[in-house]
């Protein structure tokens, strides 16, 4: 496959599929009693964090001690990075210290892209400012294609992407790989949060975008929430909060819309109340916590897929 | 990203047909029952790729001789071989342990040619992380010598004295749509 997973560019369609079924193996060992396969024993990985993370950073963790590799940690706070040394440093620092795959995040765009042509080890991006989350999109793939039947079930499936799109990564890595997948995307969001010049993009991308979530919500066969990014926004997106739950939240009254079992999913960290109601989140057909384990499962079949083979150009 | 088994070849000589595999699973069927009286405490795990169906039948013929159906399964070894590192990533098969589990059963690991001995020892190692069987015994259909490590059968099909220089081919109606088993003299490979 791919020798860092940078953007869902990087891995076909193909190959996505044999990452899910690599996943779903995966997804059994979190039921084993011993929770440890010997595949990456020996290897070790650095989780680089410039960005605050929770369950990114620790999915990846897990994911990697599972599969025996040693895991480290090291955010941008309390590390060298905050004393003014330069990315370039850091990483090269970090990696000389002799690791086999590095995990990034970084809030500047491309970052993790420019990272991978300094270093000669597999480079795993962890989102990229309003870039790309692969492994977020592989997850969210994974996680409604296993709800909705298997292999080759998202074909033709409608599903709608609500919220923050301009400031949001998942959504661009989600665009393009339930594409892959054979399912079409309806981008919802306020004309404030629609990133510039989508209608050209989707054209391109072969998407659909709507401003009105009411009218949305009856045909799709999955919604998937953004959360709204305050730490992105330097405000003037929409005017209050209660505004745009009005407008785009996934409220209790708007569960009426979907059809019944529509899974709902929403990538974390949640503002319950504001895009996401507690009813919703709570619902029966919320997937959100079924995202958090695919997360796992998906992390351990991407380092299996990069880390453990021979070294292949 | 990751690459396929080989298929197996079509050349050289047919040493066993699918009457000799027939025959050759039947006594191991037989030979397992007579070390474990009775099937209960039994779990066959078939070794992916064409252990599995050998296990499946082995369990069939188990079940017609005694009456009740005997636990059998899959055991994938990917994740446990030693060689993961020298060879392109291989994505891993379904690993099914029946529901009973393995604890403190009798587990007999079928698997089609017993060569170096490496997939048994990971295969050793997998089973491990699934609980703790009383004993483990190995069934093969075809034994071709050659151990790597201080591994041996209890049940074999059919013991085939072969040079290094030789490949073991074996087919099987599942997953290849015939039984059979060749061996194939390979080029280039000293004796």
């Amino acid at each position: 496959m791919t020798r860092h997973l940078l953007s869902i560019d990087d891995v076909s369609a193909e190959e996505i599929q044999q990452l899910f079924t690599t996943a779903a193996e995966m997804h059994d060992v979190q039921k084993r009693e011993v929770k440890k396969l010997p595949a990456l024993r020996g290897r070790t990985v650095i989780n680089l964090f410039f960005e605050d993370s929770t369950r990114t950073r620790s999915s990846f963790e897990i994911a990697g001690k599972w599969l025996s590799a040693d895991v480290i940690n090291l955010s941008a706070k309390g590390s060298s990075a905050s004393k003014g040394e330069s990315l370039r440093d850091t990483v090269l620092t970090v990696t000389a210290m002799g690791v086999d795959g590095l995990v990034m995040r970084h809030s500047a765009s491309g970052a993790a892209h420019q990272v991978a042509g300094w270093l000669d080890i597999p480079v795993i991006n962890a989102g990229d400012g309003m870039h790309e989350h692969p492994t977020q999109a592989l997850l969210d793939g994974y996680t409604l294609q296993r709800q909705l039947g298997g292999p080759g079930s998202l074909e033709g499936k409608r599903i709608a992407i609500v919220g923050d799109l301009t400031h949001s990564r998942v959504f661009r890595s989600n665009v393009k790989s339930l594409g892959k997948l054979g399912a079409s995307v309806i981008a919802v969001a306020p004309p404030t949060l629609m990133p510039s010049g989508i209608a050209e993009w989707a054209k391109a991308d072969g998407f659909a975008t709507s401003y009105t979530l009411d009218d949305v919500l009856p045909e799709v066969d999955a919604v998937m929430m953004l959360r709204v990014q305050r730490e992105r926004m330097s405000g003037g997106y929409f005017p209050t909060s209660r505004e745009y739950t009005v407008g785009y939240g996934l409220t209790r009254q708007r569960l009426a819309l979907l059809r019944e079992g529509v899974p709902i999913l929403h990538p974390g960290p949640m503002n319950r109340g504001l895009e996401i109601s507690p009813e919703a989140a709570d619902a029966a057909s919320s997937r959100i916590l079924d995202q958090v384990s695919a997360g796992v499962a998906i992390r351990m079949s991407v380092l299996y897929h990069l880390l453990a083979g021979e070294e292949s150009a | 990203m990751s690459v396929q088994e080989p298929e197996p070849s079509t050349d050289g000589r047919v040493v066993l047909d699918a009457r000799d595999i027939s025959r050759a699973l039947t006594r191991i069927s037989h030979e397992i029952l007579e070390r474990n009286r009775d099937a209960e405490d039994l779990v066959l795990l078939g070794l992916h790729t064409r252990g599995v169906p050998l296990a499946k039948r082995i369990a069939a013929r188990i079940e017609a001789a005694e009456g009740h159906p005997v636990a059998h399964g899959a055991l994938d070894v990917t994740m446990y071989r030693d060689d993961l590192r020298t060879h392109p990533t291989r994505a891993p098969h379904h690993t099914e342990i029946p529901p009973g589990g393995i604890d403190g059963k009798t587990v007999v690991l079928v698997d089609d040619v017993l060569f170096s001995g490496r997939t048994v020892r990971a295969a050793l190692d997998a089973l491990a992380d699934y609980g703790r069987p009383a004993v483990v015994r190995l069934a093969v259909l075809v034994d071709r010598g050659h151990r790597q490590l201080p591994i041996r059968a209890d049940h074999v099909g059919k013991n085939l004295p072969t040079a290094r220089s030789e490949r073991v081919g074996l087919r099987l109606e599942e997953t290849d749509g015939i039984d059979e088993v060749r061996i194939v003299e390979l080029e280039g490979v000293p004796a």
